[in-house]
């Protein structure tokens, strides 16, 4: 049974990799608003703050846009009946969400290294250990918000996933500092930002970056988003074997 | 191949949509299940291809039980939906190696299969034609390859025809003929054409409010002269002609 959903999701994983990398112009703008804030907001925020801050806050933005949007193509699936061809396969509905989930976290993981990458010829200067440590956090969030993006896609009116996620995304990524950290923000944002989940990754990513380990932020950090793939995975495939879906 | 007893699906809304279809098919049989819309014809092909839980009852689908055992009867089934299956960005060669694939062929067996299925088909060189450039018969009879891939025995076709010119309807016909003569396959079918109920099938099922109200085969029905738009008339209060989809 375990192999069955293993073998399932490899096959949807690999089928939707090369689905991905015919369309090499959807991963690049993927990540080019990130690198515009990276190349037209990073050396202004530089005078007040530092690249290692600045960077992870890109990086949870990236993962906001790019992997929360990931049901968009969910949308079309369910269209064009797609869905519902596979839903009558034997694939296990876990692995017709893993498969596509991996996928998105690829892509994600690749915009990171560039993302990182350019970062570092501005100045950004992380210890290798964070950074790895950074990226599993990064492949531990994308899968959350891949996850919870088809629970949305497969919920809601199809026409209303587009605007209502992007509606949700932009205040997700100002709420959880990407652009400034909270410990600027007056004391009624700062209680309003405790609220959402991806204050406490970015803070876990940023003190990662700073080649800080073993502290608190980092521990609530890593639990948060480990909780928070738990819940995401378990309600997208919940979603995915419901009877609408 | 089909059996249920007391099948019924009332969803949350509490909106009973099917209530208590008992439904025999033997092997071999071409059956069409026609209705009204709004009749519980969608609800009850969702629920014996497992889409749907039903509320309550039994059924054995392709020799599995349809409560305990869904994933054996998917293993056992093709279904082939009113919506299609073919992804319109895309050509659909790719999507149907992995779907073959998702029923334990290997990559090189799914490949075999896959040619197989197109040149059944008669759609050999088209699959490498992006979805959206097809056109509405072809990527039809793309909608059955899927279906088809894993020689099930038992085929779920909802309202193939819909849509249809009148030349392909009658190739996909030939085509559903050819299945159930080369293959032995069963076919179990909604539609909104009686011409098509008519020429295709071996027995009729009419369901409307939920309820099987009649069945036979179109002789069966017609007895008397009457034609079948008459008799679904008499039954239903409508005529299917008026429920055709645009």
């Amino acid at each position: 049974m375990i192999g069955s959903a293993a073998r399932d999701t490899w096959l949807l994983f690999r089928h939707g990799l090369a689905v991905t990398l015919q369309q090499k112009f959807g991963l690049v703008f993927g990540a080019i608003q990130p690198m515009v804030f990276l190349v037209l907001f990073g050396p202004i925020f530089a005078t007040i703050g530092t690249w290692e801050t600045l960077v992870p806050g890109l990086i949870v933005q990236l993962g906001l846009v790019s992997t929360g949007m990931a049901g968009f193509g969910v949308v079309f699936e369910r269209r064009f009946g797609v869905l519902e061809r596979l839903r009558v396969t034997p694939a296990s509905r876990l692995a017709l969400l893993l498969g596509r989930v991996l996928n998105n976290v690829v892509a994600l993981v690749v915009q990171t290294v560039v993302l990182v990458a350019v970062g570092y010829a501005f100045g950004l200067r992380a210890p290798a250990a964070g950074l790895l440590a950074g990226l599993a956090l990064v492949v531990v969030l994308g899968a959350s918000l891949a996850s919870l993006s088809y629970a949305v896609a497969l919920t809601i009116d199809e026409n209303l996933f587009a605007p209502v996620m992007s509606t949700i995304v932009m205040p997700l990524a100002l709420l959880s500092g990407s652009f400034l950290p909270m410990s600027m923000a007056p004391g009624w944002l700062d209680v309003l930002s405790r609220i959402s989940p991806f204050r406490y990754v970015l803070e876990a990513l940023r003190e990662l970056f700073a080649g800080h380990y073993a502290t608190g932020t980092v521990g609530l950090g890593v639990a948060v988003t480990a909780a928070l793939a738990v819940v995401s995975v378990a309600v997208g495939t919940r979603v995915f074997s419901r009877e609408n879906a | 191949m089909i059996e249920t007893q007391g099948l019924t699906k009332t969803f949350k809304s509490g909106v009973e949509a099917v209530k208590g279809v008992d439904i025999t098919v033997e092997p071999g049989q071409i059956v069409g299940f026609l209705g009204p819309n709004g009749a519980g014809k969608s609800t009850t092909m969702r629920m014996l291809t497992t889409l749907l839980a039903p509320t309550s009852g039994s059924a054995k689908v392709a020799g599995r039980d349809l409560l305990a055992d869904p994933a054996g009867v998917r293993r056992r089934i093709g279904y082939v939906s009113q919506s299609g299956g073919v992804n319109l960005a895309a050509p659909p060669a790719g999507d149907l190696v992995l779907q073959a694939m998702l029923y334990g062929m290997d990559r090189g067996r799914a490949r075999e299969r896959v040619a197989e299925v197109l040149a059944l088909l008669e759609l050999t060189g088209m699959e490498h034609l992006p979805g959206g450039a097809l056109s509405g018969g072809q990527r039809r009879r793309f909608d059955l390859a899927f279906g088809l891939l894993h020689r099930p025995p038992l085929l779920f076709l909802d309202e193939p025809t819909t849509g249809l010119d009148p030349q392909s309807r009658a190739h996909l016909w030939d085509h559903i003929r050819a299945l159930r003569a080369d293959h032995g396959m069963t076919v179990f079918l909604t539609t909104h054409y009686l011409d098509e109920a008519d020429a295709l099938c071996d027995r009729l099922l009419i369901i409307d409010g939920g309820r099987i109200v009649a069945e036979g085969s179109p002789a069966e029905l017609k007895a008397g002269g009457r034609t079948l738009d008459d008799v679904f008339l008499d039954i239903t209060g409508r005529s299917l002609r008026e429920e055709v989809p645009a």
